[in-house]
């Protein structure tokens, strides 16, 4: 086998089959995305080459501009939730009891299939038979929100789901990090009279910070992508309200007819996803990772 | 030895992925090979939740394929949306089925510009286009060249439920007044007076269409829509004007911005609201479907959109006709394709209001079918219409289809003002 590993153009030969199928499927119709974004097409007719034209538009485009803010929203809250997820990995990961039942249970959402989890909240937010009204109701509340109805609240409303849905995920990932981390040095510390907060702040999160600015990418990437929850649960509406870059993509592209124009917003938010990516690594990287 | 095998294998191995990735899909295309030709057919109507219409489409096959001996029909089923998503995607490879479903006026317009549709005058000529009722096929001809058979026709109907009416002692109105009274009663009493789903959008464009159908005329939307009239009529911002009353008034369920069409029609079927406006496909609900409880089935009335301050007239209908049939343009077997579309649609137009409960576009005998009263009376309405107004949506080029949808919605929350609701539809139209 060494013999084989040895000759260059062996490793070029087996590589080549992937290479093929990576480039076949994802970097042939990246570069095709962009070019479609120069041209008017409706999908089906003649495509007519227009320039930069769909991608000016789009940057004067209101609810594209929208989109945007609301995705980078839930990019915001994505991250913020990291925090909550880390405080429940380590008491998890601290010896209670139960400690394996919980972890399942905050598995279960990551198990059901978004189209699900779209069903399941719609009948919690549903406006007069909802899970959620009935019991404001049952305290008192006259008039309820309209919780997926109201312009207002639509988008937090539905960010709720979004989070609930990849939280045991998260939890997962800062599970099984915590779980690696050595017993002595955490014993070390105990008998250094650390407390456990200390031990916590000062021992574990920093031994799994590599852990935790990769969860920060694939939250905020993640975000910024995002689209199966609100296509199924709103739509993006209320009058675009819930709009986020993915789903007013698929609106151009797919409601109107407008695969020029659709392909370019695919192109920004790849565009966007990159440099966001590029940002966060940036901005996260430190010179001395914590080794143990 | 061994290794040479191994790397042998590899090799194998590997070419046989590259030349399967290379591999041109040619399924879709509908092979002829002398005798035996096949014909791809593609429907949106699946066992599990349309078996009634599924059995039809199975039978319609049986007996062409009898029929047709060397001539096989190759069917694909997928469900309402994700057909829609599927012929997108193989309009845009050039991969139509050689038979599908398409869906009349804006709808096909792209599809019709692109060369896909084949035109279908020639299947029309020799008796065919008599069978069908004035109009439909109409809705799918662009400069006079018919690209799809219709199979069902519908009007919107404004479902009420008698015994919530009764309790209130209330009855079908007759006029737009009479329709605020009921509203106005229901709402104080604490029940919602209409089950409106308008996350969808289309259904809210539905009350939008009746009040500037009453108010303008039956002509007027038609007519702002193609060009010859415009949207800064005066008549537009009126019935406007009125969809934000009713909304003001409490007319729709709470939350009806948020809530699908699906989830309306529960509410409806639930007595939680007394009034729907859909389609006549929704008929077997209140007719003949066993799933739903008598009872209930015999509580339900229409009534046709009352007039509003005297004008108006009760026999326009907003409706149209629903799925209908193409052929692709670059079928290999068009000529077969064309005789199993005019197959299915003579078969269709007799077996399908009996077993399945839809009106077809084709002339139905109400004398020679045993049928429920509410479909004679559906039957004898689409016979006395006086005009039947194509679904707005349906009738604009999809593009502006979005713009009208997303403002009908915006008019409903009231997040635009009736001038800005005209004004913006003025602008997409004439772009």
């Amino acid at each position: 086998m060494n013999k084989v590993m040895s000759n260059k153009w062996m490793i070029a030969l087996y590589v080549l089959p992937s290479l093929m199928l990576v480039a076949i499927l994802i970097f042939i119709p990246l570069v095709l995305t962009g070019y479609y974004g120069l041209t008017e097409w409706n999908g089906a007719g003649v495509m007519k080459f227009v320039g930069l034209e769909n991608y000016a538009h789009a940057l004067q485009d209101e609810q594209f501009r929208e989109s945007v803010v609301h995705s980078f929203l839930l990019a915001l809250f994505s991250t913020l939730s990291l925090g909550i997820y880390l405080v429940v990995s380590l008491i998890l990961a601290s010896k209670i009891k139960g400690t394996n039942l919980l972890r399942k249970i905050y598995l279960i959402p990551m198990l059901l299939s978004s189209v699900a989890i779209a069903q399941l909240w719609l009948k919690v937010y549903h406006p007069t038979n909802g899970m959620l009204n009935s019991l404001l109701n049952l305290l008192g509340v006259d008039h309820p929100p309209e919780w997926l109805a109201n312009p207002d609240i639509v988008l937090y409303a539905i960010f709720i789901p979004i989070l609930w849905q990849y939280a045991g995920f998260y939890i997962l990932i800062y599970y099984a990090a915590l779980k690696n981390v050595p017993e002595e040095l955490i014993e070390a510390a105990r008998i250094d009279g650390a407390t456990p907060l200390q031990i916590a702040l000062k021992v574990k999160v920093p031994l799994i910070s590599g852990i935790i600015k990769v969860t920060v990418v694939l939250a905020i990437v993640g975000s910024l992508k995002y689209f199966d929850l609100i296509y199924v649960m709103t739509g993006g509406g209320p009058n675009g309200a819930s709009e986020v870059m993915a789903s007013y993509m698929y609106k151009e592209a797919f409601g109107s007819y407008h695969f020029g124009y659709g392909s370019a917003i695919a192109f920004y938010l790849l565009i966007i996803t990159l440099i966001m990516t590029y940002f966060t690594r940036k901005l996260t990287a430190s010179k001395d990772d914590v080794q143990y | 030895m061994k290794k040479k095998a191994v790397t042998l294998l590899s090799l194998l191995l590997m070419l046989l992925l590259a030349v399967a990735g290379c591999g041109d899909d040619q399924a879709s295309e509908g092979e002829s090979d002398g005798e035996n030709k096949t014909i791809q057919f593609m429907h949106l109507w699946p066992e599990g939740n349309s078996t009634a219409h599924y059995n039809i489409v199975e039978d319609i096959i049986d007996g062409f394929e009898k029929e047709n001996p060397g001539v096989k029909v190759d069917v694909e089923v997928l469900s309402n949306e994700q057909y829609k998503e599927k012929i997108k995607v193989l309009s845009s490879s050039d991969k139509l089925p050689d038979v599908g479903m398409t869906w009349a006026a804006g709808y096909l317009k792209p599809y019709v510009e692109g060369n896909q549709f084949a035109p279908l005058n020639d299947v029309l000529d020799g008796g065919l286009e008599d069978l069908f009722v004035s109009g439909t096929v109409e809705a799918y001809s662009i400069d006079g060249q018919a690209y799809g058979l219709p199979l069902e026709l519908n009007i919107a109907p404004v479902f009420y439920n008698k015994a919530m009416f009764d309790e209130y002692g209330l009855s079908a109105p007759e006029t737009y007044e009479e329709f605020k009274n009921i509203v106005s009663v229901l709402a104080d009493n604490g029940v919602a007076p209409i089950a409106l789903g308008n996350k969808d959008r289309w259904t809210g464009s539905l009350w939008y269409m009746y009040l500037a159908d009453r108010i303008g005329g039956p002509n007027l939307l038609t007519e702002a829509i193609n060009g010859t009239e415009t949207f800064h009529n005066a008549e537009f911002q009126k019935a406007a004007e009125e969809i934000q009353n009713l909304v003001n008034q409490d007319a729709f369920v709470q939350g009806f911005n948020g809530l699908s069409d699906q989830e309306a029609k529960s509410l409806f079927m639930n007595s939680q609201a007394a009034m729907y406006l859909i389609g006549s496909w929704d008929l077997p609900n209140y007719t003949t479907n066993e799933e739903v409880p008598q009872e209930f089935r015999d509580s339900i009335g229409y009534f046709s959109f009352p007039t509003v301050d005297g004008m108006g007239d009760r026999n326009s209908w907003v409706g149209g006709p629903g799925v209908g049939l193409f052929v692709a343009e670059n079928s290999d077997v068009k000529d077969e394709a064309k005789a199993f579309v005019k197959y299915f649609v003579e078969q269709w137009g007799e077996q399908a209001v009996t077993k399945a409960g839809v009106i077809p576009a084709t002339k139905v005998d109400t004398d020679k079918v045993d049928l429920h009263q509410m479909y004679i009376d559906v039957l004898n309405d689409l016979s006395n219409a006086s005009n039947i107004t194509l679904f707005a949506d349906v009738q604009m080029d999809p593009d502006d289809a979005q713009t009208h949808l997303d403002l009908i919605q915006a008019l409903f929350g009231l997040d635009v003002t009736p001038e800005e609701f005209t004004e913006q539809h003025q602008e997409a139209l004439s772009n």
